[in-house]
Parts: structure tokens; sequence; C-alpha cells
């Protein structure tokens, strides 16, 4: 019986066994059927967008950025190009331990040791495997220094980089300008997406306004990266089976400017010390061949980046380096507009060729006291208006500036480009102040300051007062006389190149309006003067303009920084240089067939013929071809 | 004559066997399920070559574990039924002892308490995950089934105390997997279905227990399954990038070692955890399909050997351990494809890892001793 009912036992046990085992199947099967299920809805009816996600997690648009178009002056000559530069870089995944590499390099002084803070900084915020920089440019002694420490230090080395190199910065820093890092405003004035991978943008001169030719277009490509973010050899595995096609970037244009090296050498060289600014030009054609402000900076700061110790002290400098002085410092033109006003007393009929003054030395506005003094204390006796232009009479020129009337003055000073911008190809430019009554009325806001007075019309007369010119205007000026009347916009690109074919676009000479002086008399007359003032014993910058083979002209001026007062002795020593005259010189040469027309201005230089005038003249002889090599 | 030969000439199938069929009988080894975990193994390896990046000392060591593993099955299927079940009781009371002792003295990793060192380094807990049901089947055999009240609450107890020990390690993905052993060898023995409904019921209540029981990580788990894109680069990240692989493998996959989530390492823990998502981008649905229904035939030879089996504590134990593995497949599929939270169960026989391969084939060894011990055992 027990046997009995053991065995049935065992019986319904395993019947109630097996069909537990069969509803634990049933739900197994179910559980499974819904993974299954699960499985063709990700792999079957949602594949697509999973597929798009999957390419979206690794394939990584990456910007190609295009290298930046070269600068040649009008001979060929690089003035700013590309040189690979070596940066020393750390990848913190290969370095042990970083404290200790930063300290060793920083005993080595290849880092500050005050910058370790900020490297570490650095390393912390980006991914391991990203390159940190540690210094931006080694020199040739570190590199090498470097080299042989190399094996102390894994996860260092040194990698090499395109960076702007401008080889003669200092003499053509204002002219051709520079690059530096792109700023967020930068990136609101420009078009961000241009930009991807460039890390810098030309600021300043032919770099600043020819930005979009020289820039080139961005290429771009698609690389495959991992979840890190680090990019995959795509030729390594076959996931780039389905990457679109890539596009190269495309550089940027060749800019060939008007300048000539060897004058901007010499007009830096001898602006050297001084401030100042010469600018020389093609009256043809308006083609500038030299621009040069003094002081000068090095471009190559900019390009490579530097400390904001060293930005500021460029910033704060007292004497401005970085100001261009040739378009934007604005001077009182002084006697260098004296053929100007001429020919204006020749047209208006002030003056004719046949009136003779006599020069006592001062001349005053009749019914009034106030002496307007000659700066030559003794007057320079009987003087017509070449005699005044040859000897830079002023007391000649305060007697037809009355006649002339300060809004005729005005009327034929505009005509040579005076008191409006020159249009110049770079940016910036100062548009100089010709006074009329109509721009007194609408600059002074006191009824008392708006009246235009006889007095004011006087000192005009030899570019003083309210006057101001850019060195800039002046060269543009003494071309326009140099060529009768025919102007051209100054400007400094004279071709763009493109790259790739080599094909040049000419930028063609821009003729602006004529000086409205038909009388040749009148223009012989005062270009006569000119040229006896270079070249006759008599003129003032006879010291300059002798002994030469060729003819030229010019004009002396020397313009007033601080009034001296009535009666007054004038010792130069005694002021402050500061305080002394500026000297300036206009001219061109050569007389009969005219290819260069210089302005020089030299802050403080106390006189326009002796210190100007030898500037101008060396200028003059290197353009033509009379250069001594003695003074390269 | 010998023993084989008058088989051979009773069953009258002798011829087709041969030498091998004898050898394996006598090894106490089933041919049917060994094939099947084989091709599981094989399968496995493949995948894991991709999954580890092709790093051949890693797949070496992978089937190095996999030998190591394979004795143990050999070992523990010369091991009669009896024998084991003489053994319960004491391996349970040392797994017990062996937790204690984890909890007071062990290695803490990845911030948790799980490993023992003593003379080998090991988990106690893939002890306790064949000792929980081999002594539940113990406590069953001498008893009538289905249980009764009493015997119910004893069995709880017995399933209580190692969860609860392996939940505080913490471990509650092990837990879990140790507590539905226990539940299986239960139900298997015959649970009153109105009693498993009433305890569904009763769930409810004891999930919201368990909420409150849980660490963070485990909630924030719970709450990524319920919406992944709430935390795409954190908690979410997982599932979403499984659930991409998977996705994009589509039906053929992209291709053995081409999978770009896999080897970009845009999918985390993809050669352990995650190596199913590996296999679905790469070998797509019909590899992952072809996996599932190798899994299934295991399973049913497991279930097939347990209704096979001569007495309660067979059947229950051979019950347990393969309706066990199913629940780590379904657990580690389901996870995967983000149909439940992420718990750290890996893909049996497939993931990298060598701990809980002993311990699944032990089980199958176990398997293969109340399969192959059958006939010598009196009715």
């Amino acid at each position: 019986m027990d046997l009995l009912s053991s065995i049935k036992d065992h019986h319904s046990e395993r019947r109630l066994f097996i069909s537990r085992v069969v509803l634990t199947s049933v739900s197994g099967i179910l559980l499974l059927g819904i993974v299954i299920a699960r499985l063709v809805q990700l792999q079957v009816f949602d594949h697509e967008t999973f597929a798009e996600q999957s390419q979206g997690n690794r394939v990584r648009i990456q910007p190609v950025p295009p290298i930046r178009g070269l600068i040649f002056d009008r001979k060929g000559r690089v003035l700013a190009e590309n040189l690979p530069a070596y940066q020393l870089e750390l990848i913190p995944e290969q370095v042990d331990d970083i404290d200790d590499t930063l300290l060793r390099l920083a005993a080595l002084k290849l880092i500050d040791a005050s910058e370790i803070d900020h490297i570490n900084e650095l390393i912390d915020s980006s991914p391991r495997f990203k390159p940190v920089t540690l210094k931006l440019r080694l020199t040739d002694e570190e590199i090498a220094n470097f080299a042989i420490q190399r094996p102390r230090f894994p996860g260092v080395d040194f990698q090499p980089r395109l960076v702007r190199h401008y080889p003669h910065g200092f003499a053509v820093a204002h002219a051709v300008g520079y690059v530096g890092a792109l700023s967020k405003n930068d990136l609101t004035r420009l078009t961000p997406s241009n930009y991807a991978g460039t890390a810098h943008t030309g600021k300043t001169g032919v770099e600043s306004s020819f930005e979009s030719e020289l820039l080139g277009n961005v290429g771009y490509q698609h690389v495959v990266s991992n979840a890190l973010g680090r990019q995959i050899p795509t030729n390594s595995r076959d996931l780039s089976d389905a990457l679109p096609d890539n596009q190269s970037p495309a550089p940027g244009a060749n800019i060939h400017l008007s300048l000539d090296l060897d004058l901007q050498l010499l007009a830096s060289r001898a602006l050297e010390g001084r401030r100042g600014a010469i600018v020389a030009l093609d009256p043809r054609s308006g083609e500038i061949l030299a621009m040069v402000s003094a002081p000068s900076f090095d471009p190559n700061l900019f390009a490579v980046g530097m400390s904001s110790s060293q930005f500021e002290g460029l910033q704060d400098n007292l004497e401005r380096p970085l100001f261009n002085r040739a378009v934007r410092g604005a001077y009182p033109p002084g006697s260098t507009i004296k053929p100007m006003l001429a020919l204006a007393a020749l047209e208006t009929g002030a003056t004719n060729l046949a009136r003779k003054s006599v020069c006592r030395g001062f001349f005053t506005l009749p019914n009034t006291t106030h002496r307007y003094r000659d700066w030559k204390p003794e007057g320079h006796g009987e003087v017509n208006l070449h005699d005044a232009i040859q000897q830079s009479c002023d007391v000649y020129f305060y007697e037809i500036s009355v006649d002339i009337g300060i809004d005729r003055m005005h009327y034929y000073l505009d005509q040579f480009g005076l008191g409006s911008k020159t249009s110049v190809d770079i940016g910036g430019e100062h548009s100089g102040l010709v006074p009329s009554r109509e721009w007194k009325r609408e600059a002074f806001r006191d009824p008392a300051d708006q009246r235009w007075f006889h007095g004011e019309t006087v000192i005009a007369s030899i570019g003083q007062g309210y006057m101001l010119a850019t060195p800039l205007q002046l060269a543009s000026a003494a071309g326009a006389v140099a060529t009768r009347g025919k102007r051209f916009e100054p400007h400094l690109v004279a071709a763009v190149e493109d790259a790739l074919t080599g094909e040049r676009t000419l930028i063609s000479p821009r003729r602006v309006d004529d000086v409205r002086i038909d009388n040749q008399d009148h223009w012989d007359a005062v270009i006569g003067g000119m040229h006896d003032v270079m070249q006759s014993v008599r003129g003032t910058a006879w010291a300059a303009g002798s002994n030469a083979k060729y003819q030229m002209a010019g004009k002396s001026g020397t313009a007033q920084v601080f009034s001296v007062a009535q009666e007054e002795e004038y010792d130069e020593e005694l002021i402050e240089e500061r305080l002394r005259d500026h000297a300036l010189f206009i001219s061109f040469a050569p007389l009969d067939d005219p290819q260069i027309a210089v302005a020089v201005v030299v802050e403080n230089g106390s006189s326009g013929s002796r210190v100007a005038a030898p500037i101008a003249r060396a200028i003059m002889d290197e353009y033509l071809g009379y250069g001594g090599n003695a003074d390269k | 004559m010998r023993t084989n030969d008058a088989q051979r000439l009773t069953t009258g199938k002798a011829a087709p066997l041969g030498d091998f069929a004898r050898l394996m009988r006598r090894l106490n080894i089933d041919g049917p399920l060994l094939g099947g975990i084989l091709l599981i193994c094989a399968f496995g390896l493949v995948v894991l070559y991709s999954a580890v990046g092709e790093s051949m000392s890693q797949w070496l060591s992978q089937i190095n574990r996999l030998g190591v593993a394979l004795v143990a099955m050999f070992v523990v299927a010369q091991m009669p039924p009896d024998f084991l079940r003489r053994w319960t009781p004491w391996a349970y009371l040392g797994g017990l002892v062996l937790l204690i002792l984890v909890l007071t003295t062990g290695e803490v990793g990845q911030g948790a308490r799980r490993w023992l060192d003593l003379g080998i380094r090991f988990q106690p807990s893939e002890v306790m995950k064949l000792a929980v049901p081999m002594m539940l089947a113990w406590y069953l055999h001498d008893r009538t089934i289905p249980p009764r009240a009493a015997e119910l609450l004893v069995l709880a107890v017995m399933i209580a105390v190692p969860t609860v020990l392996i939940a505080r390690q913490p471990d509650l993905g092990t837990a879990l997997l140790i507590a539905a052993s226990g539940v299986i060898v239960i139900i298997l023995a015959g649970l009153p279905i109105r009693l498993m409904v009433g305890l569904a019921v009763a769930a409810v209540p004891g999930a919201l227990l368990l909420w409150n029981y849980m660490q963070d990580y485990q909630k924030q788990r719970v709450l990524t399954l319920i919406d992944p894109d709430s935390d795409p680069l954190g908690a979410g990240y997982n599932i979403i990038q499984s659930k991409i692989a998977i996705g994009s493998g589509g039906l053929f996959g992209k291709g053995w070692t081409n999978g770009s989530q896999a080897h970009l390492e845009y999918l985390p823990e993809r050669d352990t955890d995650f190596i199913f998502a590996v296999m679905g981008e790469e070998l797509g649905l019909l590899g992952v399909l072809s996996l599932i229904a190798l899994y299934v035939f295991v399973i049913g030879r497991g279930l097939y050997i347990a209704m096979q089996a001569p007495d309660t504590y067979s059947r229950l134990l051979a019950g347990s351990i393969s309706l066990t593995f199913f629940v780590y497949v379904f657990v580690n599929t389901a996870m995967v494809t983000g149909l439940i939270p992420v718990v750290g169960v890996p893909l049996p026989l497939v993931s990298f890892g060598g701990t809980s391969m002993v311990t699944l084939m032990a089980g199958f060894g176990i398997l293969m001793s109340i399969q192959s011990h059958r006939k010598l055992l009196p009715r």
C-alpha cells in the first residue's frame, strides 16, 4: 500500500512537474517573442532611422583651411608669405607625469614657469588625445635644444604650422598691414563659415582691405571619428564606404602691390628714429610706390601671437607705432600748399605773373595792428609769384589770400584732393580739412565761433589754422601739380593673381576729376617756381636739390605746432622736441616727364627744407636710377 | 559480453552510434547538450573577437576560460545526482558563510564588495547561483509536492537569506537572478496558480518597497528605461547607443568587425553586457535570431532532461538550471534592446569574463549528470 501510494505520488508529481514545464515554457516563448518582436522593430522597421543615427554618430565634417595668398612688391619680391613655424605640443594621454614634464620643460626654459597653471587648465579641459599647445613659436635654438632632450619627454613634440611671415616687416608694416588672431568681433563682421579652420584674419592695411581675395575658399573633408572625437584614419577599416565627397580648399589670390621695396626700405631708413611719414606715388597712374610711417613695428608679432604685455607695449607707446601716419596722420600742410594757392590766385585774378610785392617780414590787414610774420624776419624784399614760391615768401601769400578769399581757396584746394579722402585701397584714412565759411558754420555750435575772420584766411594761405592734410593727400596733390591737373586715385594694389592659374587681373588706374586749370602759363609759372625751390641758389631747398643729374620740383613746408606769441623771439633750442615745427616737403621729378611725386612729413622735424627735402631727394634719386649704392 | 554490447542489442539502434557516442556515454556527457553549448560558444567567440577590437590576447584568454569552464562541466558531470544531493546542504551553508565573509572582509571592486580571496579569487555569489536551486530541490525531494504553506515559508527563507546578503554587496542583478532560480524551483514544484497570481498582485507594493531600497544609480537605470532621451549623455547613453547599434545593423548587419558603433567606442561595455548589440550591428537580425535559436535548443534540451529525470531532486534542479539560463538570456537581450532597465547581466557563454562562465558550465554538468546517471538509478 505504501509502495502503491508512493508510485502514484511519483506519477502525479511527474505529471505536475511536466505541466509546470509546459507552463513555464509557454511563458518563456512569449517573453522571447517580445524580444524578437523588438529586434524586428529595431532592425527592420526602424532600421533606416538608426542607420542614419549611426552615420551621424561617426561622420563629422572637418574644414580644411585655404592657404592665404601672398603679397608681392612691384618687382615680384615677397612682402607677405606663409612659413612653417614650429610649435611645442603635449599630448596628455602619452605623458605619464604631466606636472613633472612641465616642470622639466620650464627648467629648460622652453615654457614659462608662470604658465604652468594655465597649461594645466588647458590639459584638463580638452580630450586626452588632443595636443595642447605649450608654446606657439620655437626659435631655431629652442628646436635644437629640445631635439636633444626629446627622448626625455615622451608625448611632447614640436609640430609645424603655417604662419604669416613678413620678411621686411618693419619697412612695410603699415601699407601691407598684418594678420592677427580672429576675434569675436571679426566674426560678426566676416562670414564665419569662410573662416572654419582659419585662426587669423587681416587686421590692417592691404591684408585687411583685400581680405576676401587673400583668404581663398575653405574646403572640407568628411572624417570618421569615434565617440571621444578621436579621428580614425579612413583607410584603416571599411567604415568610410559611404562618405560623401570632400572639397579641396581654393587658395587665396596673390596680391601684387605697386610698392617698390627698395624705396620702401630707403624711406623707412630715412625716418629711423623719427616720427613721420613718406608717401611716393606715380602721378601718371596713382600707383603708390612707397608708403612708410614711422616709428614702425614688427607685424610678425601679430601673426605669431604675442604676450599681452608686448601688445600693451605697442598700444600704449607714446610714439604710436601702430598708427599709420601716411593715411591717418592729419598735419597742418604749411607752405606745401603754396603752389596750389598760387594757381588759385592766378586763376581768380588775385594776382598775375607780373605783380610784385615788397616783403618787409610781416603783413597786417587793413585797419589792424596784428602782424602776420614771415618766416624770414628781415623779409624777402621785392618778390613776384615765382620768387614767392621759390623762397616761400609768406607775406606775398598773405596779401593775395584776402583777394582770393577762403571759399575760392577751398574751391581750388579741393580740386587737388585736399580736404577729402583719396579713396586709397586701405582703410582708416583721414579726410584732412580745408576750411570754408560753410564748414565753419557747421563745425561750430556757438554763433560767435561760426563767423569767418579775415585773419583766418591769412593764416590758411600758409597752410596753418584749421587746415589739415595727410601725407598721402600731399603726395597726391603734388602729383596733380606734376601732371598739370590730371589726377588718379592713389592705390597700393596693382594686380590680383589667381594662385592656381597664375592669371592676373590688373587694377587699372582710376581717373578722378581733373583740376580745372587750363592756362598752361599758370602751370609753367608755378612748376618753374617749384623747380627753383630745389635747383636754384635762392631756393629754400637748394641744398637738397643741387647737383642732381635730372630736373625736379618741390616745395617745403614748416608747420607750426604751437603759435609763437607776438614780438617773441623764436628759439628752437629751448623748445621741447615735441613742440618743434613739423617739417614737410612735397616734390616731383623729372620735370619734363614726371614719374614720381613724393610727400615727406617729419613730425617736429623743425625745417621742411633742411630735414624733409633731402629725404624726398633721396627717394627720387633711388626711383629714377640715380641712387648711390653707398646709401644702401 | 560487455554492458554496452548488451544495450546495443536490446535497443536495436547500436550500429549508427559508433565509438564516439559510446565514449560520450561513458564520460557521462550528453551529446546534444554539449553540441548546442559548443555552437553557442563558437558563435560567441566569433562575435567576441570583433567586440574586443580584434585583440588576440583577450580573445585567447576567453578561450582559456572556456576551456577551464568545460573542464568544470566535465568534472561535475561525473558526480551522480545522489552524491550532489547529499552534499547540497553543506554547499548551501558553506555558500552562506562565504557570503558573510565577503560582506565583512571581501575585496572592494567598482564600489561593491563581491570578491573573496581564498587562495583563488572568486565571487561566492556564483556558488549560490547553483546552491540555492540545489537546496530548494533537496528540501522538496523527500516531501510531497506541491509544497504546503509551512514548507513554502521555509523555501522563502532559503531564498531570501542569500538574496539579501548578495543585494547588500550590493549586486542587485545577481541577487535577483538567484532569487529567480529559487522561485523557479517553487513554480516547478507546483506552486498553486492562485498563489502565483496573488504574489504577482502583491509584487506591486513589493516593487514600491524595493524602490525605496534601491541605490540612486539603480533608480536612475529604471528611470532611464522609461525615457532614455532624458539623459542622452548620462545614464541613457548606453541604451540609446545600443539601440542605434542594433537598429543600424538591419537584416544582414554591417559585416563582421565592421560595426562602427562598436569599433568607434560609441557602444559602452561592448565586450561584456552589451555584446548582443555588437552582434545585432555586425550580423543583423539573422545573426541574432540564429543565436536565439541555439539558446532555445539548449534550454529545450535542458527541460527535456528535467522531464526525463527520475526523482524530484533531479527534476527540479534540472528544470531550474535550464529556466534560469533562459532568464539570463531574456534579461540580457531585453536589457540591450531597451525593454527592461540596465541590470548587469552578461549574455551567457558569449560575454567576455570568466566567473559566471564556470558556474554556467557547472550547471550544464549537473544536467549531464542527471541525464547520464538516469538509467543507473532504481525506479
